[in-house]
């Protein structure tokens, strides 16, 4: 008898997944991608908008970086902050980056924020939250500053402010309390600043720095650890070890061969 | 299970699937639960705040719910979680106090006597697998100073001057121990409110379970003062004010 | 179709609601110890955590058990407080009934057997304890959450290709710095 196998028609695949839940459940270990537990916020002001980010990635209670960067490029008037899979807020920043430099190519002209926003979405909603990235998109195109806030599965909000990440709750009460509408461009920053600080330091998923970028009309300003508040202290004590700690068991000097280089003559006898 | 399902003169039938065909008798789910509950300390003592509703689920059952209640003479308890639970360990301190105040030897329940009481009552219920579903915040004012103590419902303990419960914890505790932490013997009555009434608004905004009417408890050398219910105004006008907002230009 | 059919009424409506409680909680920490000639440095941070929020910055973990003997935990905060609290009753009725103070060996023995007696609903607590022994020596001890034990936990080993240290008893000024040390390097790669 002729078993025919049939093709799937169309639509999406997610077999691999339910091969990965199946192998995960016959005792096959999955290795554990390093996870950005993250404080992302960010804010449109009078001139533009501030997006800032904390710069701790981790892998469970284990600290993986202790400065990496979260506030990604996606065009020149076009930042973006990512919570979530470090891999997954990498790739993805830096395919729809490099689709957006193409569409400007054919285009001409500069990339506008909702185009951004549309490429990001529809990708996450394609992989049904398999691709774990919560963003934060900002910058300043034709109709002035915004920002839109993506969700992992695919969901867009268009808003004044926003935070994302394991500090979202402590970062959202900062600018609960404080935003207003129309900040001045140091007012914004500062408040950006407070919010990951308030993340850093009542998150256990943040840490370390805070960056800063800020995207004015034809102007982007990237301030990279604009803010240190945990420098480390320096050591009591040296950890070096003394010459001679490890045993010379043999010994041999051999002499250096010197090379010259030169032009030699050619032998036309 | 099968519950005296035929029935005889002195059980009725039962249904066979009732509350009692589950395999333990103990609540491990909350069913009416409080949200959360803000204390920090000040100048003059303790002050606490916590809304007054009662969720049911996703219902908001019972918007009159006072989960602040006074202990002793310089003791208010505050609780979030199961309300039933809340209420019987406010039974349980009730008979307690009464039965110090029989002994009649000058001594009355203090607040640290209060936090090691409840520490010592929720891990003896975890111990017996039938928790208390609540995290106890215990605000008083003992030895000329102000006493602030968290017990949760495994029987973890611990003291601070900024305590959150609940979704506040995540929300409410960095706004507090910003505004708070160091200077504990300086921030005035007025600064307390103040603080305290921001965080309110906040978990408003961003807590699904809660409301914008709230207690207030204030204890200081001169007793306990619980006043409220106040109210908080929600500020929705940001989207409607900002034009763009829902709006994917 | 026939909608009936779309119900299998062999399946149960519902499947068993499973009542599940965890009884244990991770409110973290770290805690070292190093023993010297004549005395035992015992070091705990102060933060206790739950999950990804910080429950409070100071709550110490370390306990003073006698004059010579210092408990250690970290794990599961209410039965590290629970597990001092057992033990400085039995070190109380000890002084009552013999007249004199548990030697700090005896209170490694006893710790591991009180550790022991809840093999099947154990404390959730690493404990180090560190002390005098009553020849005024360092000791240390080191446990896991049932009761297993063992002296010496950093008796350093495999130093064959480092036969040009100099092996010296370190002073206990040297120890603290080496455990502050220590302290800041765990807080910059542990959450």
């Amino acid at each position: 008898m002729v078993t025919r196998l049939e093709q799937p028609r169309g639509g999406f695949n997610f077999d691999n997944f339910q091969r990965n839940v199946s192998l995960e459940q016959k005792g096959i270990r999955i290795p554990k991608p390093i996870k950005t537990g993250t404080t992302i916020a960010a804010i449109i002001y009078k001139d533009g908008v501030c997006l800032g980010a904390d710069t701790r990635a981790t892998s469970g209670p284990i600290v993986a970086d202790k400065n990496c960067a979260k506030i990604h490029y996606l065009a020149p008037n076009i930042y973006c902050c990512g919570a979530g899979t470090a891999a997954d807020t990498e790739f993805t920043t830096a395919l729809i980056s490099s689709q957006l430099e193409l569409h400007r190519l054919t285009t001409g002209r500069q990339t506008r924020l909702s185009t951004a926003r549309s490429m990001l979405c529809q990708m996450l909603f394609k992989y049904q939250g398999h691709v774990s990235a919560a963003l934060i998109i900002g910058g300043y195109d034709v109709n002035g500053p915004n920002l839109y806030s993506v969700m992992p599965h695919g969901s867009v909000d268009n808003v004044p402010f926003m935070t994302m990440g394991s500090g979202s709750l402590a970062a959202m009460a900062v600018f609960e309390r404080s935003w207003r509408k129309d900040l001045e461009r140091q007012e914004a920053i500062d408040l950006v600043k407070d919010a990951i600080d308030a993340g850093i330091f009542n998150d256990l998923g943040s840490g370390s720095n805070v960056d800063i970028n800020v995207i004015e009309k034809d102007k982007v300003d990237i301030y990279r650890n604009y803010y240190k508040p945990n420098e480390r202290a320096p050591k009591e004590k040296v950890y070096k070890f003394k010459r001679g700690t490890t045993p010379i068991l043999k010994e041999s000097i051999k002499d250096i061969l010197v090379i010259t280089e030169g032009v030699e003559a050619m032998d036309i006898s | 299970m099968d519950h005296f399902s035929q029935g005889n003169i002195n059980y009725p039938p039962q249904p066979r699937s009732d509350a009692f065909s589950d395999p333990t008798t103990q609540t491990l789910n909350p069913i009416v639960v409080g949200s959360s509950v803000l204390a920090i300390k000040y100048k003059d003592g303790v002050m606490l705040a916590a809304d007054t509703l009662a969720s049911f689920g996703s219902l908001a059952r019972f918007r009159d719910c006072e989960r602040l209640y006074r202990v002793g003479d310089f003791t208010v308890l505050g609780a979030s979680g199961d309300i039933s639970d809340f209420q019987y360990t406010t039974h349980l301190l009730d008979t307690l106090v009464v039965e110090e105040y029989y002994t009649n030897d000058g001594h009355v329940l203090k607040p640290p006597n209060i936090y090691e009481y409840l520490s010592r009552l929720t891990y003896g219920k975890r111990n017996k697998f039938d928790p208390l579903l609540n995290s106890y915040v215990i605000g008083g004012f003992d030895g000329g100073e102000g006493f602030l103590g968290y017990v949760g419902h495994l029987g973890t303990s611990y003291q601070s001057s900024t305590i959150a419960t609940g979704i506040g914890a995540h929300i409410a505790q960095p706004i507090l121990r910003k505004v708070v932490e160091g200077r504990e013997n300086t921030i005035t009555e007025e600064e307390a409110i103040q603080v305290l009434e921001d965080c309110e608004k906040i978990l408003y905004c961003r807590d699904g379970r809660s409301l914008n009417y709230y207690q207030r408890a204030k204890i200081t050398a001169q007793g306990v003062e619980i006043s409220g219910p106040h109210k908080v105004e929600g500020d929705w006008q940001y989207g409607v004010k900002f034009g763009k907002y829902g709006n994917f230009k | 179709m026939n909608p009936v059919a779309l119900y299998n009424h062999d399946a149960p409506i519902s499947a068993a609601q499973q009542h599940q409680f965890d009884p244990y909680e991770m409110n973290g920490g770290s805690s070292l110890v190093i023993k010297g000639a004549d005395y035992c440095l015992i070091a705990s941070d102060t933060r206790q955590s739950d999950g990804y929020k910080i429950n409070s910055r100071y709550v110490p973990k370390a306990f003073k058990l006698t004059e010579t003997a210092v408990l250690a935990t970290s794990g599961f905060s209410a039965d590290g407080l629970a597990l001092f609290k057992k033990l400085s009753q039995n070190l109380e009725w000890y002084k009552h009934a013999h007249d004199k103070v548990m030697s700090t060996p005896a209170i490694a023995q006893m710790l591991s057997n009180t550790l022991y007696y809840k093999r099947f609903f154990p404390y959730y607590t690493f404990c180090l304890l560190g002390g005098i022994d009553e020849q005024g020596r360092g000791v240390s001890y080191s446990y896991d959450p049932l009761g297993s034990y063992g002296a010496e936990p950093y008796k350093s080993v495999g130093h064959k290709n480092q036969q040009g240290v100099q092996r010296t008893d370190m002073s206990l000024d040297t120890a603290i710095s080496i455990a502050k040390d220590a302290f800041t390097s765990a807080s910059e790669r542990d959450i």
